[in-house]
């Protein structure tokens, strides 16, 4: 049974990753997904060896320095481990604005204090304290906002979200973490048609990618879907109906599943609107961000209807 | 000239992903064993697994492929399921107009694995 040394303490490992055998003894590790897709759980290898697994998506410049995801890493051997120097890409950021977007969802605004790259659609960790983190998406577009935006949706008895919705003030101080994720826009083929599918602050990503793609010119027809049990669960409408205005090859279908709603929804659940309406996915980039269900669904559903595996971009949370 | 490179190389294997992986999840006899696994990450893996069995470059041992499978293994992973995944690496070829004899030698080299595969 291999044994992992931190911070002068052994565990036994038992078939567990490096995650849930520390925590389950005590030892608090940020985390977030749980996955593997959002590196909040980063920690670094001071001896030993990795399995490959646990360095699955990093950069280069990471792998090279023995960092791993501690819950996608099942050792086989023993390991001696550390949390990142706690500077590693830390960055502050102050808060600018907090603003209800609708009785769930808060928009916060953020100005980090040193020049921060990064593509509308990606996310970053936000610290509640050293050893408390969580991950939002971007919805800011570098060349359009200069502030980062986030929207965060109260979850029911949630750690990190209740804090940033009931204790942040303007004004306050922040820890986040470089941008990271592959869920962004990328230039080169223009004439493209896009499909974005989202559900509850799962908009936070599609709306930084949307304005990003027609800032940049994007030709290609560009379909945002964004679903709700009920219409106060949106958000942005008017917002969106105003890009929509002034970009014909933007589309904006709000869909409500419970509720039968005004004529300018559409009623039904998100994913099946989008089968209806587009049938025929072949050659189309996909982006598909919120409930976990509804993006692993619409991913299969997507690559059925002819989009390529390599087209298709999603972040389920 | 290597078979790989015959069949047309990385793009021919790009090509094949889509194919074939839309053949596996619409099979009913072996996508049960591919459900839990994240279908982004999966593309990576079938490239690996195409590429393997069109006889490209790539770094896997015996050892690696008993490990990788051996929790499907678990699950009842048998001959039977190894021959649907033979069956739909053929007709994926087909679809593609690989001649005959190239989806031969890339079916050779696919059977080649079963014993790790199977972990017998
Ligand atoms: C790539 C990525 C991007 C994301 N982007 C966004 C975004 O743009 N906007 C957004 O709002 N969110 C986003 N998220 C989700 C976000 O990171 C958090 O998961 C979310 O805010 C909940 O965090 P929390 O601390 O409030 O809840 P947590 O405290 O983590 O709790 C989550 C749920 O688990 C339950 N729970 C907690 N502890 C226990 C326990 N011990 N036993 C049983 N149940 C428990 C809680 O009741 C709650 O329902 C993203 C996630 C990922 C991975
Ligand atoms: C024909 C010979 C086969 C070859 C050469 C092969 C090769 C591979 C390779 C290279 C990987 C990726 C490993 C990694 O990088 O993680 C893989 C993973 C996988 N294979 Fe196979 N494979 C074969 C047969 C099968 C069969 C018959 C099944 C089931 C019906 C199967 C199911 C899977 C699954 C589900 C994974 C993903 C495992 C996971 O991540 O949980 N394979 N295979
Ligand atoms: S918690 Fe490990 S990568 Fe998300």
């Amino acid at each position: 049974m291999p044994n992992i040394l931190y911070a002068g303490q052994s565990y036994t490992c038992e078939g567990q990753s490096v995650l849930d055998c520390l925590t389950a003894q005590g030892v608090s590790i940020p985390a977030s997904c749980r996955a593997g897709s959002c590196q909040t759980c980063l920690m670094c290898a001071v001896s030993g060896t990795l399995p490959k697994q646990s360095q699955r998506g990093l950069k280069p410049t990471l792998v090279a320095q023995h960092y791993f995801k501690a819950c996608s890493c099942y050792p086989e051997t023993d390991l001696e481990v550390q949390l990142p120097n706690t500077a590693l890409g830390k960055i502050d950021a102050q808060v600018v604005s907090l603003d209800a977007l609708n009785n769930e969802i808060i928009g916060v605004r953020l100005r980090p204090v040193s020049p921060f790259p990064y593509h509308a659609g990606q996310f970053i960790n936000l610290y509640q304290n050293d050893s408390t983190a969580r991950c939002y998406s971007l919805a800011s577009v570098p060349s359009i906002d200069d502030t980062l935006t986030l929207h965060v949706r109260r979850v029911p008895n949630g750690v990190v979200s209740n804090w940033i919705a009931d204790q942040l003030k303007v004004g306050d101080t922040v820890a986040i973490s470089a941008a990271s994720g592959d869920c962004f826009y990328v230039a080169g083929q223009p004439a493209q048609n896009i499909l974005l599918v989202g559900t509850g602050s799962g908009l936070a990503p599609l709306y930084g990618i949307v304005r990003d793609a027609l800032q940049q010119g994007h030709q290609g027809d560009i379909g945002l879907y964004h679903g709700s049990t009920q219409i106060a669960g949106l958000y942005l409408v008017e917002a969106l109906r105003d890009l929509a205005q002034a970009h014909p090859n933007f589309h904006y279908i709000p869909c409500i599943s419970d509720e039968v709603p005004p004529a300018d929804y559409r009623h039904g659940m998100v994913l099946d609107v989008v089968l209806k309406d587009l049938p025929d996915l072949k050659g189309y980039r996909v982006f598909l961000c919120g409930n976990p269900n509804m993006v692993k669904a619409a991913q299969q559903e997507a690559f059925f209807a002819g989009a390529s595996l390599r087209d298709i971009f999603a972040d389920p949370f | 000239m290597s078979l790989y490179e015959e069949i047309g190389g990385e793009a021919a294997v790009n090509a094949a992903v889509d194919i074939f992986y839309r053949k596996v999840l619409k099979d009913a006899r072996i996508n049960y064993f591919f459900t839990d696994v994240d279908m982004v990450r999966q593309a990576a893996k079938q490239k690996a697994f195409l590429t393997m069995a069109f006889g490209g470059p790539h770094s896997y041992t015996g050892e690696d492929m008993r490990k990788g499978h051996a929790h499907l293994v678990a699950r009842g992973l048998n001959d039977s399921h190894f021959d649907a995944v033979m069956e739909n690496i053929a007709a994926t070829l087909t679809e593609l107009n690989v001649p005959a004899n190239l989806i031969a030698q890339a079916a050779a080299i696919a059977e080649s694995t079963r014993n790790d595969v199977l972990g017998k």
